[in-house]
């Protein structure tokens, strides 16, 4: 902060998250919309309050412990250091509150540079991160709709938003992650780390939950459970694409001087600190989602539900390298991986009896490994990483893919969902499920409304106006 | 006497660090709250498991299921 131009570039950059965490925040409005629309009547407060609760689950704690993991964890530790001190993270330390970034109060700990940099850009660029743990956790509640017990999955929601996700962004979604060092991973737009770990997670959850009562008939053929609202639906969908253009900001650094050596040549870069350009992204998302909605209209025959929910894919499935692909690449990419995701959804569904009440499994967990994978071969040669001599290859962001949707996705998911259901507490009583899981919502409101209305007839007749 | 560790904004900007009230107590506010939310977490499933107990109790009495399958209140006084 003291010249003009870094003065500039850390408020301009504070800023600019702070302006992303505000669209991100739609992301969330569209899956407690989504999610409501594709559940029955008897279920949509429970559904509702199952979603909206992630928020200030996953927003504490990711203060608590998420925010420290990202800078701590990406050695492993274990794997090619130890861990990091990273004090700017620590939820006792001055630079995760209000400061001017003047002098530090502990000077043991902190330089004036420390705060001069950190003071500015920590708060949003943890709330940046924060809303990428609201959403990861959210995929997975729109997968076990209308059964889940709510205790279970805020305790899989914490999980996974501050803890699981968290790992896997420092491990290759860090500048210095060992997964970027080692195996050149490469994955700017979180194909992998937020939707491949979370629909990985998913289907842990899916296969302890069980499918909806009545979803497969006797033959074992599933049953179309139909959503109440399309209309909800879709228009959720709308503002998760909305929120999904904050995301992709989010994932950049806005202004870097990326020029090694003498000179200066600033420019927007990915997480990995390797320049881009906010046009690039632009061109790739936009392509990319075009690509998504056409072919998934082609492979649903039209189905709003799929068609939405592929557009959704699309960008997902290029999302590993929309920072470098040229346009007809993400398109084409984009129209691809959702065909392949939509059929793998209903052959899972017939073969294994999930169900998966909205596809996350398939938008999210196929989508994402696809798209990891996919990057592999595309920019097969590139360089992972401006600091370090990895490149980028088809092993590297495989091996990422399976550490992404199996490691950190699906076995956690699986030992925790287990150990709920071994204790009965993964889902909902049968009878309760049957009659819907508003019930204990709706109970005493019910009987208030009675009384209410009876103490109305009372007054009626009190009055003279009713006999 | 003041909560925070500026007195005005008269001086150099450069001089001033946290904005907020008791510097130094972040730890046991840190310990405060990390409690509240582990609190939360058994005091919410306590409340889910009393909800479904007491909707339970509801639907085996009588025709309760039946009615509430069909779409009528049932009522947790019933």
């Amino acid at each position: 902060m003291d010249t003009d131009i870094g003065a500039l570039t850390i408020i301009f950059t504070e800023f600019y998250y702070w302006v992303t965490v505000v669209f991100m925040f739609l992301i969330h409005v569209g899956f407690c919309m989504y999610e409501v629309g594709a559940s029955r009547r008897k279920n949509h407060m429970h559904t509702l309050m199952k979603n909206t609760m992630v928020i200030p689950l996953v927003t504490v704690t990711f203060y608590f412990f998420g925010w420290w993991i990202y800078f701590a964890f990406p050695n492993g530790p274990g794997f090619i250091g130890g861990l990091i001190p990273s004090p700017w993270a620590e939820p006792w330390g001055e630079l995760m509150g209000s400061h001017m970034g003047g002098a530090p109060a502990d000077t043991a700990t902190f330089t004036a540079a420390d705060t001069a940099y950190w003071a500015r850009i920590n708060g949003v660029f943890w709330a940046a991160f924060l809303l990428f743990s609201w959403t990861a956790a959210s995929i997975i509640s729109g997968a076990l709709i209308e059964r889940v017990r709510s205790s279970a999955f805020w305790i899989v929601a914490v999980m996974i938003g501050s803890f699981t996700w968290i790992i896997d962004a420092a491990w290759g979604w860090h500048p210095d992650g060992w997964m970027v060092q080692v195996l050149g991973y490469h994955d700017a737009y979180a194909s992998g780390v937020i939707h491949a770990i979370a629909g990985g997670a998913a289907l842990a959850m899916l296969i302890h939950l069980g499918p909806r009562i009545g979803k497969f008939r006797p033959d074992g053929t599933p049953r179309n459970i139909v959503p109440h609202n399309p209309w909800l639906i879709t228009v959720g969908l709308f503002l998760i694409y909305t929120g999904f253009w904050g995301f992709y900001v989010a994932c950049n650094i806005p202004i870097l001087d990326v020029q090694e050596g003498d000179g200066v040549f600033f420019s927007a870069t990915n997480i990995y600190l390797t320049p881009t350009t906010l046009s690039a992204i632009t061109l790739n998302f936009l392509m990319s989602l075009a690509g998504g909605l056409m072919g998934g209209y082609l492979v649903s025959r039209g189905d709003a539900f799929w068609t939405y929910s592929a557009g959704l894919c699309g960008v997902i499935g290029a999302s590993a390298g929309n920072d470098l692909y040229h346009p007809l690449q993400a398109m084409i990419i984009g129209a691809i991986v959702p065909v392949i995701c939509y059929k793998l959804h209903f052959w899972v569904e017939r073969r294994f009896k999930l169900d998966d009440a909205v596809g996350a499994v398939a938008v999210h967990g196929y989508g994402g490994f696809l798209g990891v994978v996919i990057a592999g071969f595309m920019l097969w040669g590139y360089p992972a990483s401006q600091k370090y001599e990895a490149i980028i290859t088809p092993w590297g962001n495989f091996a990422g893919a399976v550490i992404m949707f199996f490691v950190l996705g699906f076995v956690p998911a699986y030992i925790v969902g287990g150990i709920l259901k071994a204790f009965n507490k993964l889902r909902v009583p049968h009878e309760i499920e049957l009659v819907g899981l508003d019930l204990s919502e709706y109970a005493a409101r019910y009987e208030e409304e009675d009384q209410i209305m009876q103490a109305e007839i009372d007054d009626a007749r009190a009055s003279g106006i009713l006999r | 006497m003041s909560t925070g560790s500026f007195e005005n904004w008269h001086g150099n900007m450069a001089d001033i660090g946290p904005l907020y009230p008791f510097v130094g107590s972040e730890g046991v506010m840190l310990i405060i709250c990390v409690a509240f939310w582990l609190v939360w977490h058994v005091l919410q499933w306590r409340m889910e498991d009393s909800n479904f107990s007491d909707d339970m109790k509801v639907l085996k009495q009588g025709d309760n299921l039946q009615r509430a399958l069909k779409g009528e209140k049932v009522l947790r006084s019933m």
